[in-house]
């Protein structure tokens, strides 16, 4: 099985301790990781702020580099649901389509294709979960409060093997942080007031630490609380999943 | 204004954007609730779904068929291609029925044609009689949610509102003393209504019936008191059989207030002895937002407000700041196909975080819509020149490998080195109230190429 690790624009610049945890992690369970260097970003900025179409090229090059791999993986649900929901304006050539199908995030992949639960991290803290907004409804990585049916969440799942982690509770399970890509600059007083009302329900939960799929939330999150200079540390989840202390 | 600017001066007041927020998500919750109980809820969404679906698909011949059926049983049909024409209509035949004073139960769809102002620049009284509505008409502002029209006010702002406007005592914003002056009020307007007019929120085809839904009880208190009902209805609001009630009544208060069912559902089909009905069938845009394949499925909508409700932005920006007649998720979708440049910035107030489509009883990909609505925006209307440049200059370093990694090197070199005040100034917004993360000194590129280097040597 041929894996390629996409690391999403933004964590290799300035998260790049995100990335290292991935590979390292893919690593430790065994999994053969190539990651091609001519990777870039999988174009959501561009998309999502209405500039589709000056997001071909970077799509184009997301194909090139991942299209001999058997399955991708990133550290990012929202970049995967991306390529996944959002690659129909380039030519759909069975290239193009084979990276759609297999591109995975990353407690996806460990849960559902490598059928691993206990990845052998130890991390003794009270743990709170953000549901990043694309992996859960977008990626079903869990289920959420608006739909009627079983309870299940893939993150969940991988944490509760964590030796010594604590997973708290929220009053609001899966609402946004507020983050939304250039909404964050656009909407500035929503998301901000969202990315507030979201650090104080994990604050009275009692957690130490907020973790998700997704550093783009946490970087907002983290920008508030620094800026606040509150209690709370955010680390991505394959960070906790790394971890042996 | 832009929905941006309208949505920070709402948040200026922190301490109302927290109830307000509470209030509805309050509801959201009593809807989780509700809708958790009832087993197959999904598939009944389903069900609603592909009604609303075969519905739209042969709307021309469910309207003729209930256009038929309703003049059988005595009510008179219109059409209006428009909200003009909505407005002659309804005040044709108030004239000829020589109506002064009208009683409205809660209609959005008359509030979108703007019906109250051109009635009355007739001379013709109009008292909204749903209590929310009454209150917004006496603080002559418009309905913030579809549902809850009031929501944006407190008890306090409508204890004033009420001494003012029917001559109430302070009361320290009593719930049940304003309430019960509310019906004293209401009651005399309804005994003095020479019409009533109501909304349509199901049109039956097969019957030539239709329902209103109330938790008040007024449409019926105006309908059965007053010698003439004017029912409008855009077109969108038929469903083929009587049958399907069953499907859309339960979907319908759940979603909207987490109740089984509207404490009234009252079925109108055929005119009381003496008495005049009429139903407007309204068009207003919609065979145009019909034309569009990639809305059309916006006109499964049955205004349940659910979406209102669960939204994340709409709760803390108030529906006022949409500057729509339906607001929040399922308004950013309708409004720009009325009017893309005026309603240009309402698709981007959203995350896309999904949970709008997920809570729609009708089923409709409400965040894929605002999303595909945000392309055809940047197309289609003017767009800050810098916002432009910045996009293609982003998609020029994101298709080239090496332009990408030489301008993140200047971006780390940059967060790390400059000066704070320099880094949040003005021009970055992010800055402002976040702080922004450290530069690294390497990418993970740089540290995955050392890696492989230094397990070759
Ligand atoms: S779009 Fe769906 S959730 Fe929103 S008001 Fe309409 S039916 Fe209700």
């Amino acid at each position: 099985m041929k894996v390629g690790l996409f690391i999403p624009c933004y964590i290799n610049q300035l998260y790049p301790q995100v990335g290292i945890a991935t590979i390292e992690l893919l690593e430790k369970l065994n999994v053969d990781v190539g990651y091609p260097s001519g990777q870039t970003c999988c174009g959501q900025p561009m998309a999502n702020s209405g500039y589709e179409y000056e997001s071909v090229g970077a799509c184009n090059n997301f194909v090139d580099n991942f299209k001999e791999f058997d399955y991708i993986v990133t550290p990012s649900g929202s970049c995967a649901y991306h390529v996944k929901k959002h690659y129909n304006i380039i030519p759909q050539t069975t290239e193009v389509t084979k990276v759609r199908d297999n591109v995975y995030e990353l407690c996806d992949f460990i849960l559902n294709i490598l059928k691993i639960k206990d990845v052998g991290a130890a991390f003794p803290h009270k743990i709170g979960v953000h549901k990043s907004c694309h992996g859960l409804r977008g990626l079903r990585l869990g289920s959420c409060s608006e739909v009627v049916g079983e309870k299940y969440s893939y993150i969940e799942e991988l944490l509760q093997e964590v030796k010594g982690a604590e997973l708290t509770t929220l009053s609001r399970n899966d609402e946004c942080c507020g983050f939304g890509g250039t909404f964050a600059v656009t909407e500035e007083a929503i998301s901000v007031k969202m990315g507030k009302d979201k650090i104080q329900d994990h604050l009275n939960s009692g957690a130490e630490v907020i973790t998700a799929t997704d550093t783009s939330c946490l970087m907002h999150l983290e920008g508030l609380i620094n800026r606040n200079k509150q209690p709370l540390k955010v680390l991505h989840i394959a960070e906790i999943l790394n971890s042996n202390i | 204004m832009s929905h941006s600017k309208l949505a920070s001066i709402f948040n200026k007041d922190e301490k109302r954007v927290d109830w307000h927020d509470k209030a509805l998500w309050f509801v959201r919750h009593k809807r989780d609730l509700s809708v958790h109980n009832v087993k197959g809820w999904e598939e009944l969404r389903n069900l609603g779904h592909g009604i609303k679906a075969h519905m739209l698909s042969n709307l021309d011949n469910y309207l003729i068929q209930f256009e038929e059926n309703a003049k059988k049983n005595g009510v008179q049909v219109h059409w209006a291609a428009d909200a003009d024409e909505h407005n002659k209509i309804v005040l044709q035949i108030l004239k000829e029925n020589n109506a002064k004073k009208i009683v409205k139960s809660k209609s959005m769809l008359t509030e979108e044609c703007h019906l109250n102002p051109c009635l009355e620049a007739d001379g013709i009284e109009v008292i909204d009689t749903d209590l929310g509505e009454r209150i917004v008409q006496l603080a002559k502002e418009t309905p913030s949610h579809i549902v809850l029209p009031a929501i944006h006010k407190n008890r306090h702002e409508v204890d004033e509102l009420f001494q003012e406007h029917l001559g109430t005592k302070p009361c320290d914003g009593d719930p049940q003393y304003l309430t019960g002056e509310a019906r004293k009020h209401l009651r005399t307007k309804f005994i003095q209504a020479d019409a009533a007019l109501t909304g349509v929120n199901f049109a039956v085809a097969d019957t030539g019936g239709f329902v209103v839904c109330t938790n008040e009880g007024n449409a019926d208190m105006g309908a059965h008191l007053a010698p003439v009902h004017i029912a409008s209805m855009g077109v969108e609001k038929i469903i083929p059989k009587q049958e399907h009630l069953g499907v859309f009544l339960r979907l319908l208060a759940r979603s909207a207030t987490g109740q089984p069912i509207t404490t009234y559902s009252s079925h109108f089909k055929k005119p009381r002895k003496g008495v005049k009905m009429h139903i407007v069938i309204v068009d207003n845009g919609r065979s145009e937002q019909l034309s569009r394949p990639d809305f059309r499925a916006s006109l499964h909508c049955i205004r349940c407000g659910a979406c209102m409700n669960t939204c994340p932005i709409y709760r803390r920006s108030g529906g006022h700041s949409y500057d729509a007649t339906i607001p929040g998720p399922i308004g950013s979708i309708l409004s720009p196909g009325k009017d893309l440049t005026k309603h240009s910035t309402l698709p981007f107030a959203s995350t896309l975080c999904g949970s709008c489509s997920d809570v729609c009883p009708v089923k409709i990909d409400i965040h894929s819509q605002l999303y595909k609505w945000r392309q055809i925006i940047t197309k289609e209307t003017p767009q800050p020149f810098v916002k432009k440049q910045a996009m293609k200059a982003m998609g020029n370093i994101f298709a080239h490998p090496n332009r990408f990694e030489t301008v993140g090197k200047i971006a780390r070199w940059s967060l790390r080195n400059l000066p704070k005040a320099m880094i949040n100034s003005k021009p970055n917004v992010w800055g402002h109230t976040r702080d922004l993360p450290l530069g690294p000194e390497k990418s993970f590129d740089q540290w995955f190429k050392d890696r492989e280097n230094d397990k070759k040597s």
